[in-house]
């Protein structure tokens, strides 16, 4: 059976379990799901914030996001990968992104999330907005999360 | 062209999306960053440290140096805090 790619941008959340669920249904090649759950946090570079604000560039957003889950499929033997990106106002606690990397065994799987994650972090269209006790503010894009991308790239 | 701005560049040059007409100097995404950042105090606001805008050129990420020739709409945004 072919991989499969599943992207969706929403603001409405997943449910991770039916996202799982469909992931797999009437495969029998499938030995290990991955999945990643980002999650709202309730502070940021040590204030308080009450909730993130995603903005997103909608007509690129699924695009690019397939394009690194092919290239996932095409460096890892996986079965199928999904990828759910929410955007506007995502309250503390609340998911903001889902990745879920499927495989006949474990290790291409966590590779592919990981990879995927990296990617999303500095690659994804989405830009996120704290909302604090001061008003709000633009979160800065941290040097590491470059430093993760980086160590994908073929020589 | 059409050009799209985000997150805090668009709150900078005050728009969101614009139609515009650059000279026939501007050849490069990096031209037109220095090109835009000359027009008002939003733009030079915006672009006033070129070297963290990111570009996409028809919803493909793209390095300043690329021609900008044939593009339809070219998107400039702060480095990506997704994920």
């Amino acid at each position: 059976m072919a991989a499969s790619i599943t992207v969706r941008i929403q603001q409405a959340d997943f449910d991770v379990s039916a996202e799982i669920a469909a992931l797999t249904r009437g495969r029998d090649d499938i030995g290990a799901v991955v999945s990643f759950i980002g999650i709202c946090r309730g502070r940021e570079a040590d204030r308080p914030i009450s909730a993130l604000v995603l903005e997103h560039y909608p007509e690129m957003a699924e695009a690019e996001i397939t394009r690194h889950a092919e290239t996932a499929l095409s460096r890892w033997p996986l079965t199928a990968a999904t990828v759910i990106h929410r955007h506007g106002r995502i309250a503390v606690g609340e998911n903001i992104v889902l990745v879920l990397t499927a495989s006949s065994h474990r290790e291409a799987a966590f590779q592919a999330a990981e990879f995927l994650m990296d990617y999303l972090k500095t690659n994804a269209p989405f830009w996120k907005r704290e909302e604090n006790a001061a008003g709000g503010a633009w979160i800065e894009a941290r040097t590491e999360d470059d430093d993760a991308t980086a160590r994908w790239a073929k020589p | 062209m059409k050009i799209k701005y985000f997150a805090w560049v668009r709150e900078r040059v005050g728009k969101a999306e614009e139609t515009i007409e650059p000279p026939a100097s501007v050849h490069t995404v990096g031209d037109l960053i220095g090109w835009l950042s000359g027009l008002d105090e939003g733009y030079a606001h915006a672009f006033e440290n070129p070297k963290v805008i990111r570009a996409a050129i028809d919803h493909a990420h793209v390095r300043p140096d690329v021609a900008i020739a044939g593009a339809r709409e070219i998107a400039l945004f702060p480095p990506m805090t997704g994920g």
